[in-house]
């Protein structure tokens, strides 16, 4: 297959107008020695070919009734999103350098920030990160620059990858990361207050917690305040923000993590959607892109980005990041998903709540241990006893349950991380429940 | 003429909103504590039709390489099949849950792997992982793997040489490693300045950085020679690949001496740029590196595919999980196409139809680096009449229909238009740039406040920055 448009007449005019005899001599800067190497691909196809042959390759993939989260969420993606976040003025843009040509993108992404910053409780938004991993990352930096203090406190609560990709940018940065450890399911704030002084830069709590569990954010807030520490509130399921208290509310200045719920796929785990979000005393600081409204030459309201200077592209190296593409279409994803569902996205918070404590309940009526009796949005952690055989068995008849915790908190063996959501049906749940019963 | 812009919530109403939850006896489980719950949610009150109408009338509003040529230099705004589209769409890959991918996702695996393998045939490198998101993500995973490289060797670079000429992704990445930007000058070809690389070179070098083909649309004649001086020293040589369209399949970055790169999916291999991403920036490195790469590797064995955590000199993880997985399915889409040869000829189209460019333009207008150019280059406007400037000249395109080149950009080229057509355009829309170049030449002098006033058929007329920038309002308010 190909998308070359010139034919062979073109290319000989082309090549007469350039003055050179083939199009090789244009290669003339590259050294002989290595210029057009024997290069092992798999021979051409064309487009039908390739499709079904990747059409067969898909099938090798299981779908399953997934019982798992922890970080992705599987979510039902309404009609209208696909269809409008599938047109080609959407998607085959880039970056809007050109405002007066790109306002599709740029009202889009002042939306996002909109909605971001009303689900998190927050003043300022971005126009996205790569995912929250990187999204919790870079708050930390922020926070580091901000209060020029290099000792950050992360929760032991906090979405493992989270943590080790933090630990990643931390060790890159030479910022000193310390973990605090985990009580009965939630931040042992009693630990937090022992081990805070007034060199950290930040403390990271996690809401709801990967245990699923939500999470005192004030009381982080508090402890964090009274150390001159700012305090990162982060979260990994997006769709509890439509039913939980905002991070903001809570007393948290830069509020972070992943959107993948509002309208994008679980996809393998990605393409993600980054949210970074902060109160207005950290504007100047705050990474990534940043939609402004302005007016045209005629009075016009309209948008463009702004607040440039931070950016790599002028700064150079004294950039507040050196992020330059965001997740533009996940973002707007997520603005139409938030446009259509709207208010009701309340609702939706609660169906996925009713969910999984149907489904916690059955487990437990099973005599299954529910490890930690602590409030949770629709996630939670049971104790099985021979956990990986009995998922291996489920997944054999159609069932993935849950992610196991032993590899992340090796004195959490044969507990499972537990997540229904909306697309969990009670029929879901009551045919695993006589599953269990069997095998 | 458009009427005025309008977000979504100027169209709340209470009551639009009919979406209808599935229901759970939602009731009846209500055990969350109050005062954990927030009081009200503020998002909007719309119906399914608004929505629908409003992100379609935005998306009017933009203009993307489906409305017409983008030659937005170091961007290849490339034709994006639409069949990778199709296939990143099917629910067998869309559903699948990252935490199961051993156990359900063989397939994606597999697809993932065979990606990796084929970046490694395309760039001659030793190991690809696909985990950064975006270009500018690969560069930081790069930078770390050089830190972490240096770091076990037990010696301390402190120090990053990048050319003038470079992106700013390139200084911004190198500063959040705790490393320190040294910039080399480019001579009078647009070329690394040999001299000034041998002056600034010693042990403290950990690497250069440098863009192949350059932001100039240059192939560094001296590349070889480049990369003997930095090895010598026991530097490292690292390749930007944003511009690897100009010579995909014509030549390995690896062959010329690079030690460590990364690619853009969403360039070379036409992944949809999304208004902004998400894209995927996978980096590859030679044998010496291959330890340090980000975990999770994806490893194959027994006809298996795994994803391999037992890398005990990793940087570690730079990602929520496994990277962009729909863009690189689409890249994989695009390379399972064109195979070696086609995109050999991806690069030869891109080359020709950038030089005829250069050779049709350069009679108009000043070219500073006047030599043959790969997939792009950079005009300026020196020269221009009554003070027209680059940005003049960029708006004015856009009445004409056709996207504006990158402008003021590289830095070392005053008032420079990076012109990049790229392969999937032909000679007549080629010819129908040049000749409306021509004619925004000729306006410059025979109406100059044509271009003063441009753009005039755009959805906005030319926008006030410097008010958005005095007076930020980053969010809709009543």
């Amino acid at each position: 297959m190909s998308f070359l448009p010139n034919s062979d007449e073109d290319i000989r005019l082309m090549c007469n107008e350039i003055g050179v005899n083939s199009v090789e001599d244009l290669f003339v800067d590259i050294p002989l020695q290595v210029k057009n190497p024997d290069i092992q691909l798999p021979s051409p196809l064309s487009e039908q070919e390739a499709f079904h042959s990747i059409l067969r390759t898909a099938n090798t993939n299981k779908l399953v009734c997934s019982l798992v989260g922890g970080g992705i969420y599987n979510h039902y993606v309404p009609a209208v999103v696909e269809h409008l976040a599938s047109r080609s003025e959407f998607y085959t843009a880039y970056t809007p350098y050109q405002p007066e040509v790109s306002q599709g993108t740029l009202a889009a992404i002042f939306e996002f920030q909109t909605y971001m910053c009303r689900l998190t409780g927050m003043d300022i938004a971005n126009a996205s990160m790569y995912d929250g991993a990187t999204a919790l990352a870079e708050a930390v930096l922020m926070a580091v620059r901000t209060t020029k203090k290099n000792k950050v406190l992360c929760s032991a609560t906090v979405h493992p990858h989270y943590r080790q990709v933090l630990a990643t940018y931390a060790w890159a940065s030479d910022v000193s990361l310390e973990i605090v450890p985990y009580k009965n399911g939630i931040t042992d704030f009693n630990e937090l207050s022992h081990i805070i002084n007034d060199t950290v830069a930040c403390v990271i709590v996690q809401s709801p917690n990967f245990f699923g569990v939500i999470e005192d954010i004030e009381k982080a807030a508090h402890i964090a305040h009274e150390h001159r520490a700012l305090c990162i509130a982060t979260f990994t399921e997006a769709m509890s923000l439509g039913l939980l208290k905002s991070p903001g509310e809570c007393g948290a200045d830069i509020a972070c993590g992943e959107g993948q719920s509002f309208g994008n796929y679980p996809a393998c785990g990605g393409p993600l959607l980054g949210i970074l979000a902060c109160k207005k005393e950290f504007m100047r600081t705050i990474p990534g892109r940043l939609i402004g409204k302005t007016v045209d030459e005629n009075a016009k309201e309209c948008y463009v980005m702004t607040l440039q200077t931070r950016e790599q592209h002028i700064r150079r190296e004294r950039a507040t990041s050196n992020i330059c593409t965001n997740e533009g279409l996940c973002a707007l994803r997520a603005t139409i998903y938030l446009s259509l569902v709207g208010n009701r996205l309340a609702e939706l918070a609660r169906t996925n709540h009713a969910a999984a404590s149907y489904c916690m309940e059955k487990l437990v009526d099973l005599g299954y241990e529910r490890v930690f009796d602590k409030p949770f949005f629709n996630e939670f952690v049971i104790k099985i006893n021979n956990a990986r055989d009995i998922q291996n068995k489920l997944m054999d008849n159609g069932f993935a349950l849950g992610i196991p915790l032993e590899e992340y908190y090796p004195e959490l063996s044969d507990c499972l991380l537990i997540t229904a959501t909306e697309c969990t049906t009670k029929d879901d749940i009551d045919t695993l429940v006589k599953l269990l019963q069997t095998i | 003429m458009v009427s005025a812009m309008q977000t979504i919530f100027s169209l709340h109403k209470e009551g639009r909103n009919k979406y209808t939850v599935p229901q759970f006896g939602a009731e009846s489980y209500d055990s969350i504590p109050q005062h954990l719950c927030r009081d009200k949610l503020n998002l909007v009150d719309v119906s399914e039709v608004d929505v629908v109408r409003h992100y379609r009338k935005l998306s009017s509003l933009n203009f993307g390489v489906d409305n017409g040529m983008y030659p937005l230099g170091s961007c290849t705004m490339k034709y994006n099949p639409k069949v990778n589209d199709v296939v990143a769409s099917l629910t067998q890959f869309t559903q699948q849950h990252p935490a199961t991918i051993e156990e359900l996702s063989q397939g994606s695996l597999q697809i993932m792997y065979s990606l990796q393998e084929m970046l490694c045939a395309i760039t001659g490198m030793k190991q690809f992982t696909l985990m950064p998101s975006a270009g500018a993500h690969g560069e930081l995973a790069s930078v770390m793997v050089i830190k972490k490289y240096f770091e076990t060797k037990g010696e301390k670079r402190n120090i990053i040489l990048i050319p003038d000429s470079a992106h700013g992704t390139n200084p911004a990445s190198v500063a959040m490693c705790g490393f320190t930007v040294k910039e080399i000058p480019s001579n009078s070809d647009g070329d690394v300045d040999i001299d000034a690389l041998r002056a600034a070179i010693d042990e403290n070098v950990a690497a250069m950085m440098l863009t192949c083909p350059n932001t100039l649309g240059l192939f560094d004649k001296n590349i070889m020679t480049i990369a003997d001086i930095l090895h010598s020293k026991g530097a490292l040589f690292y390749c930007d690949g944003a511009n690897l369209n100009a010579i995909v399949g014509k030549v390995r970055p690896a062959d010329l001496g690079f030690d460590i790169m990364h690619v853009n999916l969403h360039k070379t291999f036409s992944t949809p740029h999304g208004g902004g991403g998400p894209g995927s920036g996978p980096i590859g490195v030679v044998e010496k590196l291959t330890s340090f790469m980000p975990v999770p590797v994806i490893a194959k064995k027994d006809n298996r595919y795994y994803l391999d955590y037992d890398r005990p000199q990793s940087i570690g993880r730079v990602h929520s999980y496994y990277g962009n997985f729909l863009v690189m399915l689409r890249a994989y889409t695009y390379i399972v196409m064109l195979g070696a040869s086609g995109l050999k000829q991806v690069a030869e189209n891109a080359v020709v139809n950038a030089n005829y460019l250069r050779v049709k333009l350069q009679k108009h207008f000043n070219l500073p680096y006047n030599r043959i150019c790969m997939h792009e280059f950079v005009i300026n406007d020196e020269g221009m009449p009554d003070g027209i400037t680059t940005n003049e000249i960029a708006k004015r395109l856009l009445d004409y229909g056709f996207h504006a080149p990158t402008i003021y950009f590289p830095l070392i080229v005053h008032g420079a238009m990076m012109i990049e057509p790229t392969e999937t355009e032909h000679k007549d829309t080629l010819d129908a740039f040049v000749d409306t170049m021509i004619a925004i030449k000729n306006e410059a002098h025979t109406n100059p406040e044509m271009l003063k006033a441009a753009p005039q058929t755009t959805p906005v007329r030319k926008v006030d920055a410097v008010l958005a920038a005095r007076k930020p309002v980053l969010k809709w308010e009543e």
